[in-house]
């Protein structure tokens, strides 16, 4: 359904300084599959999921869906085409919705902007929000009137009311108290399953990234380090960073939280202006070789569906 | 110290005078921290966690802040209410106090070991020179590589967990001997979180410090913590030992907050059980119990009268503020009653 070929998203810094945001990323989603995309901050992300869609033009590679290819550069025309299928729900609810607009303008503006009436677009926006477990009477109320859970629920709603075939989910519950994380979570599974959604999940919560996705990709430094079948990824990391990542994240277990051995000092993230050949992990490696600084590691499968970018897995 | 505990908070409330009205942050809460101890105090936004410790710590603004009732008294001795001088004393000598922002609670046209050093030429009267020394062996302590160098450093040349060290050492410069740190790991990277949490437990367990850790999360708590508090709408409707709280959650709150979260301990995808609804208006309180309106086991009596906090006898530090311990409640259905009876049954 989805499919980049060596994206890439450069930014330019200032003089002679170009930063690597996304350097060469292969990556396909399948119809009805969600992928969830994990990764620290300054991994290139949110990045990858904005430059997918057109909100950034790529720098170079290639992107595809349905088997067409996506313009490297979108114009107005192309936004309102390809917005009919392609949507995205942000991670912060209070930024992303304007202060200004009723709740029935914000979900509605989609279809507006498609010239449907009006009293349509009210029956829809009313269903939407039954929909997303809000009241039909909310529609004349403003963004500030609502909890930032009720808020994700209204962007949700927004992206949702076109029909999209895909949807990037850009930290929807990062901003979100658990309880609430969990409502958002199943609303999400619920209308992937009842409308066929395919969905792009970027978070930084490995737990719930492998509650949700049928598929995990790990980033680091705007390249893809590790990508297969979650529980896969997560109960058997190959790379070590997607190692360091399942070691650091903590469980609610006290017993298990107990057993696990401390953290080494494993340093952290290098900046990735103006970066050389080599891992891009090598510095932080506690099994970095010779050929590590030196040669890029290619993404290899190592079993099916489950591939590494590492020189560790070279041999086989 | 003799039979005080390190720090013994009683019925603590606290209110803010808003254009709204009166927000009811805090609502009587009582805990005590021994030395040597990690107490976690677990909520979601709202629920009063950091205006507790703030209040505490005599750094909520009043006004609007007002500390309606209670007391809290670290080492036998009160220190709600002292003057600012008094305050002083006390704050980041004996209580050091690390924040969830670690770019924004640090001065950034001071350099960091300027920072660190202002802190012991306050409260230990040390000579520049003196005072510099031991912050570089601070940064060392709180392993900073290259910790001379790093000195000279301004804040926007740390990254946020180097930042976090920092912090923490400065918090340590006066050997205080109770550290509060409201979400320190919140705006960190996990990998970086797993650090920063190693680095407070070894202060705990090598130099008997006795740690405040306020969070949202619960992982968090199961990592680092030996006994908790979980505050709901301002008041403590749990507290016990670590594993009392996550194996034998006696309040339905708790027990929500864990089914709410994705578990991969048995490598089985459990359906996520969210709690329905939000936290109450503050702004006038519920007079019955705060999570009634939400708890899928509420019974007439909790909707009228808040309920006392019940403790179980045997296990004198694991208590819940909930009906369903009283004596004579109906044995719930649905709740996890294995739970209820192994922690209360008298």
């Amino acid at each position: 359904m989805i499919e980049t070929i060596n994206l890439k998203k450069h930014f330019q810094v200032g003089r002679n300084q170009t930063l690597h945001a996304v350097d060469g990323i292969s990556l396909s989603i399948a119809e009805n599959e969600i992928l969830g995309l994990v990764g620290e901050s300054g991994s290139g992300k949110s990045t990858f999921g904005k430059t997918l869609i057109g909100l950034h033009e790529r720098t170079a590679g290639d992107a595809f869906f349905d088997g067409l290819p996506l313009p490297q550069k979108y114009t107005a025309k192309d936004h309102l085409r390809y917005s009919a299928d392609i949507q995205m729900i942000f991670q912060d609810p209070y930024a992303s919705l304007n202060p200004r607009m009723t709740v029935l303008d914000i979900i509605g503006e989609g279809l507006a902007l498609k010239g449907i009436p009006r009293a349509d677009i009210q029956e829809e926006v009313g269903f939407w929000l039954r929909r997303v477990g809000l009241h039909p009477d909310h529609m004349s109320r403003f963004p500030h009137e609502f909890s930032g859970g009720q808020r994700q629920r209204i962007g949700i709603a927004r992206a949702m009311i076109i029909k999209p075939k895909f949807v990037v989910c850009d930290e929807p519950i990062s901003a979100l108290d658990v309880s609430v994380q969990a409502q958002v979570v199943n609303l999400l599974e619920d209308l992937k399953d009842s409308l066929g959604l395919t969905l792009l999940f970027i978070a930084h919560d490995l737990s719930m990234v492998r509650y949700i996705s049928d598929r995990m990709a790990v980033m680091y430094l705007g390249t893809l380090v590790e990508s297969g079948p979650s529980d896969a990824v997560f109960f058997e990391p190959k790379h070590p960073y997607t190692r360091l990542l399942i070691q650091s994240n903590p469980e609610a277990d006290p017993i298990l939280e107990r057993s696990r051995p401390s953290a080494e000092m494993a340093g952290e993230i290098t900046s990735p202006i103006n970066m050389g050949p080599g891992c891009r992990f090598a510095d932080r490696c506690p099994e970095v070789m010779p050929q590590c600084k030196a040669v890029t590691p290619q993404p290899r499968l190592i079993a099916s569906d489950h591939q590494v970018a590492c020189h560790l897995y070279d041999a086989t | 110290m003799g039979t005080h505990k390190l720090l013994e908070v009683s019925n603590l409330s606290v209110e803010f005078e808003t254009y709204g009205g009166v927000v009811k942050a805090v609502r009587g809460v009582d805990f005590g921290v021994d030395a040597g101890e990690v107490l976690a105090i677990v909520g979601e936004s709202g629920c009063g966690k950091s205006v507790t410790v703030q209040s505490i710590m005599g750094i909520i603004p009043m006004p609007p802040g007002k500390i309606t009732g209670g007391s809290a008294k670290l080492k036998g001795s009160e220190i709600l209410g002292l003057d600012a001088q008094a305050a002083n004393q006390f704050r980041g000598k004996e209580i050091g106090m690390i924040f969830q922002d670690p770019m924004t609670s640090l001065n950034p046209t001071m350099t960091i070991g300027a920072q660190i050093a202002e802190t012991l030429k306050v409260h230990r009267g040390l000579s520049t020179k003196q005072a510099t020394e031991i912050a570089s062996e601070l940064l060392i302590r709180t392993r900073i590589p290259e910790a001379q160098k790093r000195l000279h450093q301004y804040p926007f040349e740390f990254s946020g967990g180097m930042l976090q060290r920092a912090m923490i050492a400065q918090s340590l410069a006066c050997s205080p001997s109770l550290l509060i740190a409201d979400e320190p790991t919140t705006a960190l990277d996990v990998t970086i979180q797993a650090q920063i949490l190693d680095l407070l437990k070894e202060l705990q367990s090598r130099d008997g410090m006795a740690i405040i850790l306020i969070t949202h999360d619960l992982a968090v708590v199961a990592r680092t913590a030996q006994n908790v508090c979980v505050m709901y709408a301002g008041q403590i409707v749990e507290q016990g030992s670590v594993d009392e709280i996550f194996y034998k959650s006696a309040h339905p709150y708790t027990l929500g907050l864990k089914l709410a979260m994705p578990s991969n301990v048995s490598q089985q995808n459990k359906k996520l059980e969210p709690i329905p609804g939000s936290p109450p208006d503050l702004f006038s309180p519920p007079s019955g119990c705060g999570y009634a309106a939400r708890c899928p086991h509420a019974m007439r009596i909790c909707h009228k009268e808040n309920p006392p906090l019940f403790s179980d006898p045997r296990e004198p530090h694991h208590a819940a503020r909930c009906w369903l311990q009283a004596p004579g409640a109906p044995k719930t259905e649905g709740l996890h009653q294995l739970h209820l009876i192994a922690s209360h049954g008298e």
